[in-house]
């Protein structure tokens, strides 16, 4: 046992040592590893920073209310009779200041982005004083919150990145209201930093919707009082509306997007992952060949098939984890933290947010690599122990 | 002997190593047609916009709604020479994530605005006909198995029937694109009976799409649009078909980029590990070129023999993957219908994907082709050994 395991150590040895004469189809090898890795990383990096953008704002003990039927706050529409109804309901979390829960409307409005000068929809959401207290999450970073009845706005730090003209102090015109930022805010790379926020009682007026909002968002006494909450409204004969929550609710308005960079990324690495092989394998069945004779004597000299085929295998699979951990290095380097925005078709409108390589994606992406080398070593290697001897010691 | 026998024996001598080249050169071109697919996907509304219309929506952004009663005043504006609302009706069909476009129109003006629409002269009449009548894109049709006198309920969250019944729609019209990259994925039926039926906001539109008079100025006329409405409480915005379109693809922004950015590396990068194994087998054969040499074998014919074994090996592989992509597109058309309704590869990337491939054989080729034409007999016989 010892002695195969180290004929296996100075085969391998040998053989890795041998590496460096075939510089040109290692490194091309190592090279489309790399690419896979990188490529597969890269493309699921955004998939998963626009789906934390999402959720990392979902809190479990945070429900948002919308009219039954409706699947996005667009398609909801709550009145003021039921909006009161809602913030009474048990389970509702209370201070001295009122039950916390916010009613809110959501408008999208066009600003340029910065970028190119074209439109882009940028949420507007009014607000009610609870607002920030029932997210939980929401801070001042610049300037200051907005006063109620004024026509003020404070601006999410991703929306102010994205689109021009959001400044503090800058005054905005939108339809025949113009409008003073007054403050930015963050929310740990959360939904509201993609949103400007005003007081709702100030947007109604300005489009056309008195009485009318379109969500109610509540934070509940713990999250075990979701369900008590739930039942009471929708088993109230004078509301016709739907509780979830606020992080299922997240998660699922940004499964189209993610769903679809998630296929293209595995898609596309795919592909690539299958030309990689076809490179390791023909690196590898070239190294057999130029090592025809080695392996021979090796075999005459009384070593194994199965220390011979590991050390290919091995071969290939150090290979294919060096080109995958510089790939996997590459993507790290070059998208992790990016800032991007784009359009989430289910709120029809733009999310700020930043590309994520995180540690589980690294791994798959660095199994990926040990599977195509192992693969691409396998073949060659089966071929090097099946060889003849007498025949491969003539080999020239 | 003839130039493509030799070329054959080569290729054959590593069979193994050929067959794995011509592999990877296929995927790199799958890649490619995908690539060209999805970037013709992103950007279909562009290039098939129609120069003369223009697209008028409320100024502060799509969502917000228009009058129906726009329509007679845009009409009347010089330059104008016919106009259309459509309303996005957001239509539901048993599960939120079958999604497809839904839009209440008027149905005679609405194919005469949109002439790329075909739709049989019989089929025309049974929707001015029925009034829940529907007129169905192909695709869509054929995503859900729909047929001509199917009955199809549709919900919509933003426009509740009274008494909130599912939207009762019956399939009198099927709809084919008079381009290849025409969207035919869209659910088109009559605004006189969603207006009817709709619970609330009866009269309200979401955008118009205008046909400006020949020889009427794009610009002038957009402005004229806007002139008409400014500080009405329903102040808009028009611009050309294409700019709109132009807007969507700015608001995916650097995404879509990104996404290109990714495959095209890709691509070069699988190109550039086929084509050092190419080079490389070249390399190998000096011995074997020497011999060529000694027997008569001309310069030009050296390497004409080099070359066409490489642009063989990248014609063929380009080729083929190429033809999958065009197969796979042809056949089953989108694999994402509901974000990406338009999915094909358009005939110019098919050209370029081929010129692409004859660029690399002769790219791979030129220089191993270049070094067998310099190297001397003598030395080649002798490094054989």
């Amino acid at each position: 046992m010892l002695n195969w395991l180290s004929q296996i150590l100075s085969v391998t040895l040998f053989n890795l040592r041998t590496v460096p004469q075939r510089k040109g189809a290692a490194i091309a090898a190592a090279v489309g590893i790399a690419g896979v890795v990188t490529v597969l990383v890269g493309v699921l990096s955004i998939a998963e920073g626009f789906r934390a953008a999402m959720t990392v704002s979902g809190s479990p003990d945070v429900a948002i209310v919308l009219r039954s039927g409706a699947d996005s706050e667009m398609t909801s529409g709550l009145s003021r009779d039921e909006v009161r109804l809602v913030a009474q309901a048990p389970g509702v979390a209370r201070t001295p200041d009122g039950p916390l829960a916010s009613a809110e409307l959501f408008v999208i409005i066009n600003l340029p982005k910065r970028s190119t000068g074209t439109d882009a929809n940028v949420p507007f959401r009014g607000v009610e004083k609870a607002a920030v207290p029932v997210r939980g999450d929401v801070q001042i970073i610049e300037g200051r919150m907005f006063e109620p009845g004024r026509n003020e706005i404070v601006v999410g730090s991703g929306m102010a990145r994205t689109v021009a003209g959001l400044e503090v102090g800058r005054s905005v015109r939108i339809g025949q209201v113009e409008w003073t930022v007054v403050g930015v805010v963050s929310a740990r790379g959360g939904v509201a930093e993609s949103e400007l926020w005003t007081d709702a009682a100030v947007l109604q007026p300005a489009y056309h919707r008195e009485d009318n909002y379109q969500s109610v968002m509540v934070r509940l006494t713990s999250p075990k009082a979701f369900d008590e909450f739930k039942d009471a409204l929708t088993t109230n004969p004078q509301l016709k509306v739907k509780a979830v929550r606020q992080a299922d609710f997240y998660a699922e308005q940004s499964s189209m997007l993610t769903s679809f960079i998630r296929g293209v990324g595995v898609a596309v690495a795919l592909l690539m992952a299958l030309g990689a092989m076809f490179g390791a394998l023909n690196t590898m069945y070239s190294a057999v060949a130029a090592r025809t004779r080695e392996i021979a004597t090796l075999r005459a000299l009384g070593f194994g098939s199965s220390p011979v085929i590991l050390s290919v295998l091995l071969e290939s699979l150090v290979l294919a984890l060096l080109g995958g951990t510089a790939g996997a290095l590459a993507a790290y380097a070059a998208f992790d933290g990016y800032q991007a925005a784009t359009i989430n078709w289910q709120t029809f409108s733009q999310l700020a947010f930043a590309f994520r390589v995180t540690p589980p994606l690294l791994a798959q992406a660095i199994a990926w690599a040990a599977v195509i080398g192992a693969i691409g070593g396998l073949f060659p290697a089966v071929r090097a122990a099946r060889l003849p001897i007498a025949a491969g010691l003539r080999d020239t | 002997m003839s130039l493509l026998f030799l070329v054959w024996s080569h290729l054959k001598r590593k069979k193994l190593r050929s067959a794995l080249t011509l592999l990877s050169i296929t995927v790199a071109f799958v890649l490619f047609g995908l690539l060209c697919a999805l970037k013709e996907a992103f950007t279909a509304g562009v290039s098939l916009a129609d120069a003369d219309r223009l697209i008028t929506r409320h100024k502060i952004s799509l969502i917000q709604p228009l009058p129906v009663s726009y329509r007679p005043r845009i009409e009347r504006i010089p330059g104008v020479a016919s106009a259309v609302h459509m309303t996005w009706f957001n239509g539901i069909y048993q599960d939120p994530k079958n999604f497809f476009g839904s839009f209440p129109v008027d149905p005679a003006p609405f194919l005469e605005m949109y002439p790329e629409i075909l739709l049989p002269a019989d089929q025309k009449e049974a929707w001015l006909a029925q009034r829940n009548g529907a007129v169905v894109g192909r695709t869509l049709v054929n995503r859900f198995g729909w047929k001509i006198g199917d009955r199809v309920p549709l919900m919509s969250p933003i426009w509740p029937r009274q008494g909130d019944a599912p939207w009762e729609f019956e399939i009198v019209g099927i709809y084919d694109g008079a381009k290849k990259g025409t969207d035919t994925s869209g659910f088109y039926f009559r605004y006189d009976y969603f207006d009817e039926g709709r619970a609330r906001d009866k009269g309200i539109v979401s955008w118009y799409g205008i046909r400006i008079a020949r020889g009427a100025r794009v610009e002038e006329v957009a402005k004229a649009v806007d002139e008409e409405f400014a500080n009405s409480p329903y102040e808009t915005k028009t611009e050309p078909e294409g700019a709109f379109a132009q807007g969507f693809v700015q608001q995916v922004g650097d995404i879509g980029t990104i996404l290109i950015a990714i495959l095209s590396a890709v691509f070069f990068t699988i190109l550039l590990v086929a084509g050092n194994t190419m080079a490389q087998s070249v390399r190998e054969r000096t011995g074997e070129i020497g011999v060529l040499k000694a027997v008569g074998f001309t310069n030009a014919r050296v390497l004409g023999l080099v070359l066409v074994e490489s642009c063989l090996l990248a014609g063929i592989g380009g080729l083929i993957g190429l033809a999958l992509v065009w197969t796979y597109t042809t056949a089953h058309g989108s694999p994402v219908p509901s974000i990406l309704p338009v999915f094909y590869v358009p005939t110019r990337d098919l050209l370029r994907g081929a010129s692409l491939a004859a660029a690399l054989g002769l790219a791979t080729g030129i220089l191993p082709a270049l070094q067998a034409v310099r190297l001397r007999v003598a030395d080649a016989l002798r490094r054989q050994s």
